[in-house]
């Protein structure tokens, strides 16, 4: 036996070393888990703030609730090679799944009532690399970072008189979005919306070399404009059951076209364009060739977060990706949890 | 058996040590990536993929390793139910070190996730996409977590009650270098 059994005085001072070393321990865990820090914006309280008044839809998406999902191919052309590594930019078809959806927590919102319309989609290089996006028709985001959506997320439920007014007066950055939300003229079908992902990634080309761009999926086909009165004649869900005869009838397309930054160029801040004249490169067509309905369909148990990404793109300075992450994580894992609360087949969807 | 029949060999404590900083990392990193929204999150959780699925495979080695060195014994002093509890509480961690990986890695299976870590490792699914499983499966790597940290507080304090009150060779078996005792022969 190397040394004597301490005795009772440095006993209590060991043991007193070693509750120390414990609770130091779990405090400092309690501390990063943020339990001491009731203010830190979670996504938790992303995702409760995205609920309506009456409450979550069980099942669904905690936003962008109501979609429809399809099957294609993403045809590059090799003209984003030059940018980014990704095996997804060399010619080639390569699969892609997605869901055409309205950016609203309910699900049975009728399509008049949705302004903002959204495009999620995965393409899957013939290597194996996977890379997912989910965009939107607006040209920009209405606010400039995660903490100001928390903000205007909370607006509806806030009990300040002009609550809204005070918010856009604080947050100047809204009015684009603002003027583009209030525009009339609407399309009559998800296949005339360009998609656009707003948030700035990081392309790395063979050599190494990082460029930083935004992406839009523009539309070939023609818009037919519609204003929301006459889009609430053709019916509630017109939009799903357009789309499906549409894409039966023939495949419909979207150019892929990356925007490159120049120096200067707002990157972190999505509710900002970028000046007009930016050079762009059109790197491919996306097929839309079928349409399934959502449930049982391929796309509803896939989390379309922006931050799963193949070697060769990668997250900029924008900070909205991680948090969308984190969000669409938390909705994800309480719709996977909530399954059973899904309806099973299409005719008990809340239509 | 150890080459001197008192202490680990040089192999498993270097892993012993290895691993422990990088599962107390591991908790860390797991409880502060899913309480943030910050950019950081998206290293955070590449950062927690990448060691997790290497303390799965160094948990292999380990078990290996420690299945032909074997163990020093405990000290014949010790009572049969603290040898008893020491001898599950081990089985536990390892479990544990074993458990939480595949836990983590299946729940992104279930989940539809690519499972990517760094330097563009592709690891394939280990399940199929399925609701119910990833539910069960997050459940499972989220309590287990909480569990393996209260065993490793567990086990650290017995640890230190060794090295520190009994002063029994125990710690000195595992020591990370040639400790006090005198009667470490090199
Ligand atoms: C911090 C800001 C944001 C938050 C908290 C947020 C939140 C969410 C949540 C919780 C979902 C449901 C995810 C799921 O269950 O799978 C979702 C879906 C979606 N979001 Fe966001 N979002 C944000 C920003 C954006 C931006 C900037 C865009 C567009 C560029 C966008 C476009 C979409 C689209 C298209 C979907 C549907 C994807 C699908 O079909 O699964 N979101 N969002
Ligand atoms: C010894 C190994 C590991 C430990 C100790 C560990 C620990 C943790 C902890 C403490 C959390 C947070 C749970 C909560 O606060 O509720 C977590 C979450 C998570 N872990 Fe691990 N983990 C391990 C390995 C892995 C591995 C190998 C993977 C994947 C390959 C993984 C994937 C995840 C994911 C994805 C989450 C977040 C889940 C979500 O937000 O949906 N973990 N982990
Ligand atoms: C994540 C952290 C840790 C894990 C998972 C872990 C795991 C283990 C396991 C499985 C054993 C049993 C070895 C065997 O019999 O095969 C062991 C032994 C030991 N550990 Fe740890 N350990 C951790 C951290 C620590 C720390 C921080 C200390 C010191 C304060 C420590 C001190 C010891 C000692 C002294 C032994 C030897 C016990 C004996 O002779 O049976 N461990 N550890």
């Amino acid at each position: 036996m190397p040394l004597p059994p301490s005795g009772p005085r440095s006993t209590l001072a060991s043991l007193a070393v070693i509750a120390a070393i414990c609770a130091g321990a779990i405090g400092a865990l309690a501390y990063t888990a943020g339990w001491l820090s009731p203010d830190r914006l979670t996504s938790t309280k992303l995702v409760d703030a995205l609920a309506p008044s009456n409450g979550p839809v069980p099942g669904y998406r905690r936003n962008h609730a109501k979609g429809i999902c399809f099957t294609g191919v993403f045809e590059a052309n090799g003209n984003g090679a030059a940018l980014s590594r990704a095996r997804a930019f060399q010619t080639g078809r390569h699969p892609a799944l997605g869901r055409f959806n309205l950016g609203t927590p309910d699900p049975g919102a009728p399509d008049a009532t949705v302004r903002v319309r959204g495009l999620g989609l995965q393409i899957t290089a013939e290597d194996g690399a996977v890379w997912r996006t989910a965009m939107i028709n607006a040209p920009v985001f209405p606010v400039s970072s995660p903490e100001a959506f928390y903000a205007l997320l909370r607006v509806p439920a806030s009990k300040a008189p002009n609550a809204m007014a005070a918010f856009v007066a604080a947050h100047p950055e809204f009015a684009p979005f603002g003027a583009w939300a209030k525009s009339p003229d609407w399309t009559a079908s998800y296949a005339q919306e360009p998609y656009n992902g707003l948030n700035a990634f990081l392309l790395i080309n063979a050599s190494g070399a990082e460029q930083a761009v935004r992406w839009s999926f523009r539309p070939q086909a023609q818009a037919e404009r519609i204003t929301p009165g006459d889009l609430a004649k053709r019916g509630e869900a017109y939009l799903e059951r357009e789309i499906i005869e549409r894409v039966a009838a023939a495949p419909q397309r979207w150019s892929l076209i990356l925007t490159v930054a120049e120096p200067g160029d707002p990157t972190a801040d999505p509710s900002r364009a970028w000046p007009e004249g930016r050079r762009s490169v059109e790197a491919g067509i996306l097929v839309v060739e079928r349409i399934e309905p959502e449930a049982d369909g391929p796309c509803r148990d896939v989390n379309f977060d922006p931050t799963i990404l193949p070697d060769g793109i990668r997250v900029s300075d924008d900070p909205f990706p991680a948090a969308r992450s984190a969000a669409y994580a938390r909705s994800y894992d309480l719709r996977t949890a909530e399954a059973k609360d899904y309806p099973r087949s299409a005719a008990e969807a809340p239509r | 058996m150890t080459a001197d029949g008192k202490h680990f060999t040089g192999v498993q404590r270097f892993l012993h040590w290895s691993m422990a900083a990088c599962i107390i990392a591991m908790f860390f990193i797991g409880v502060g990536m899913v309480s943030t929204i910050m950019p950081k999150y998206v290293p955070l959780l590449a950062t927690h993929k990448t060691p997790g699925v290497a303390i799965f495979v160094l948990a292999l080695v380990r078990l290996a390793v420690r299945a032909r060195s074997g163990a020093p014994p405990l000290p014949a002093d010790l009572t049969a139910p603290k040898k008893l509890a020491a001898h599950l509480s081990h089985y536990g961690l390892y479990g544990l070190m074993v458990a939480m990986p595949l836990l983590g890695w299946a729940m992104l299976s279930a989940g539809a996730y690519p499972v990517v870590l760094y330097g563009d490792i592709r690891l394939p699914a280990i399940l199929p996409q399925n609701a119910a499983l990833h539910t069960l499966l997050w459940n499972a790597h989220s309590y287990l977590a909480f569990a393996f940290f209260a065993l490793v507080l567990t086990h650290v304090a017995a640890a230190l009650f060794h090295a520190l009150v009994r002063r029994d060779g125990v710690f000195a078996a595992m020591a990370p270098v040639g400790s006090r005792s005198g009667a470490a022969p090199r």
